[in-house]
């Protein structure tokens, strides 16, 4: 079933660096997804486009049957909220506790209390933090603290995970790690996960479907692929 | 439900913020003070200005002497002449007889001054009232001109100074005003500027995980609104305070019975409730310049 599609997307900045370029790609519901490529090929902002976090210059992204392309401003939101996002730095608040990072994500949506806990608590039993939920940040380690990011963003149950290099600060253990969290993420929970990632090891062990990007055009989409599969990168 | 929790939590947020950034809060809502205080007490004047200017609307009179040759149709012409004027209220005829005894009465020694004369020595005379104070000089002048009037006078120079006072000051007070309610708008601006940066990263995971764009923008409204009504309180206690007790120590009016002080009840709460809904109102203002500036959502 098809989840998200995107048609013909050119995405050309306001400095005039064109990062995406006549890209066309559908993604499944409940598909595992890496997005692959050199640094400044356009992977990030493929991301972006997702989330709309940028517009395309042209073309159309479908997400869940809405074109996010031309969703006004004030709306974005309710995009917002159907989608976690995770990143390489983890942007957790400092002052507020393991606890109180995740259950942020829901109190500044107007959810009540009594329904935070219980989503808060299954989050951080998910990606295996139950032991370090009254901790701040800077008591946890680094792959402790993406399991935090983690938490959050699927905290309010998001079909759609999206993943910007989340392995891209931890040792080639703690990513195994991580990927496992968010591999389970996606085989229990049923969430699509789009990834975008340097990790040749990663990619290579996990025999997941594949998306090359170069120099901004799409050239390669590989189901079960690897790094092997394109000599190139 | 929602919008609810979410108003409550950004009420609790603009506290925090408020008390977070102490120093910085309170450099705003001393000048929300200031400027307050300035308006507060312009207004408690503004207000006395008006009141003493219709009471002495009511008191201000021409006073038109005739010619000694003027007779009884002269003066019934010229009443009529008068009461023909734009803006003249009422005119009360007093003949010199009535002069001579009414002075006589209020002081004896003119009694005995005025047997030394053979004539009367006094003039008859026109009361006039005007309806509009400003129409003054114009009635005045008009009637001056007439045939057997021998003059016209008002308290010209007092009225005239009174008015042009009044005048300047209600100029130079608006030019303070709004220029400090600007320094005050600009500097809550700032305030809530460096509130939205101490909070970025707050702000970008809430964009992120799906706030809508009010529930971001409503803690520094509420910032704002906050610091305005703190700076209020001041000026309202001294309005309340200063104003009953001015009013009382000077006996309800100030140099002559003639200018009479506006009772303090209602008149002190009614600018009290201007004050504070000002300081609410440039709070927001501020906040909002601050947020449209700095919070790009
Ligand atoms: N906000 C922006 N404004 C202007 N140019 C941008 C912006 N963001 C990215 N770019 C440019 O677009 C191109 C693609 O950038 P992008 O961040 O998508 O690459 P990437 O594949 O994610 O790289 P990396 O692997 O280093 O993260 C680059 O040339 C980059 O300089
Ligand atoms: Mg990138």
């Amino acid at each position: 079933m098809k989840f998200i599609e995107l048609k013909n997307v050119n995405k050309t900045y306001s400095t005039g660096v064109t990062a995406l370029a006549d890209l066309s790609v559908t993604i499944d519901k409940g598909e595992f997804v890496f997005v692959i490529g050199h640094t400044a090929s356009g992977k990030s902002t493929f991301i972006k486009m997702l989330y709309r976090e940028e517009k395309p210059t042209k073309g159309s992204v479908i997400v869940g049957g809405v074109n996010v392309a031309k969703l006004r401003n004030g709306r974005v939101y309710k995009l917002r909220r159907k989608i976690g996002v995770v990143f390489q730095d983890f942007k957790l608040l400092p002052k507020l506790t393991v606890y109180e990072n995740v259950a942020f994500a829901l109190e500044c949506l107007g959810v009540s209390a009594s329904e935070i806990k219980p989503k808060v608590l299954k989050a951080i039993e998910i990606v295996g933090l139950k032991e370090k939920t009254r901790s701040f940040p800077h008591q946890l380690s680094g792959g402790e603290q993406q399991r935090v990011c983690i938490a959050r963003a699927i905290v309010n149950e998001p079909k759609l995970l999206i993943c910007d290099e989340p392995t891209g600060n931890l040792d080639p253990d703690t990513s195994k790690e991580i990927m496992k969290v968010i591999e389970n993420i996606n085989k229990e929970l049923k969430t699509t996960v789009i990834m975008a990632t340097h990790d040749k090891e990663i990619v290579n062990r996990m025999k997941k479907r594949v998306l090359l990007i170069e120099h901004g055009v799409l050239t390669g989409d590989y189901l079960k692929g690897s790094y092997k599969s394109h000599e190139a990168v | 439900m929602k919008p609810f929790r979410i108003i409550g939590r950004s009420i609790r947020d603009a506290f925090k913020s408020v008390f977070r950034n102490f120093s910085l809060s309170m450099a705003s809502i001393l000048c929300a003070t200031i400027t307050l205080l300035v308006v507060a007490i312009s207004l408690l004047i503004a207000g006395n200005v008006e009141n003493a200017t219709n009471n002495l609307k009511d008191e201000l009179t021409i006073v038109v002497y005739l010619d000694k040759s003027a007779s009884t149709d002269d003066a019934d012409f010229i009443e009529n002449s008068i009461k023909g004027i734009k803006d003249v209220d009422k005119v009360t005829y007093k003949s010199k007889e009535e002069w001579k005894t009414e002075m006589s009465e209020y002081n004896a020694s003119f009694g005995t001054v005025f047997e030394n004369y053979e004539q009367n020595p006094l003039m008859d005379s026109f009361t006039v009232t005007v309806k509009d104070v400003n129409s003054l000089e114009r009635i005045a002048t008009e009637i001056e001109e007439m045939d057997k009037v021998a003059s016209a006078n008002y308290g010209e120079d007092t009225v005239n100074t009174i008015i042009s006072v009044f005048d300047v000051v209600e100029k130079v007070t608006i030019v303070v005003v709004i220029s400090l309610i600007f320094v005050t708008a600009f500097l809550i601006t700032n305030t809530i500027k460096l509130t939205i940066y101490s909070r970025r990263s707050e702000i970008e995971i809430m964009r992120l995980v799906g706030s809508s764009n009010i529930a971001i923008k409503l803690p520094f409204v509420f910032e704002g609104f906050i610091i305005g009504v703190l700076g209020s309180l001041i000026p309202v206690i001294v309005t309340i305070y200063g104003y009953i007790i001015a009013y009382e120590r000077l006996g309800g009016h100030i140099i002559s019975d003639l200018i009479k002080l506006i009772p303090p009840y209602n008149f002190v709460f009614l600018v009290s409730l201007v004050i504070v809904g000002l300081g609410a109102l440039i709070g927001m203002v501020g906040s909002l310049m601050a947020v449209r500036k700095y919070l790009k959502v």
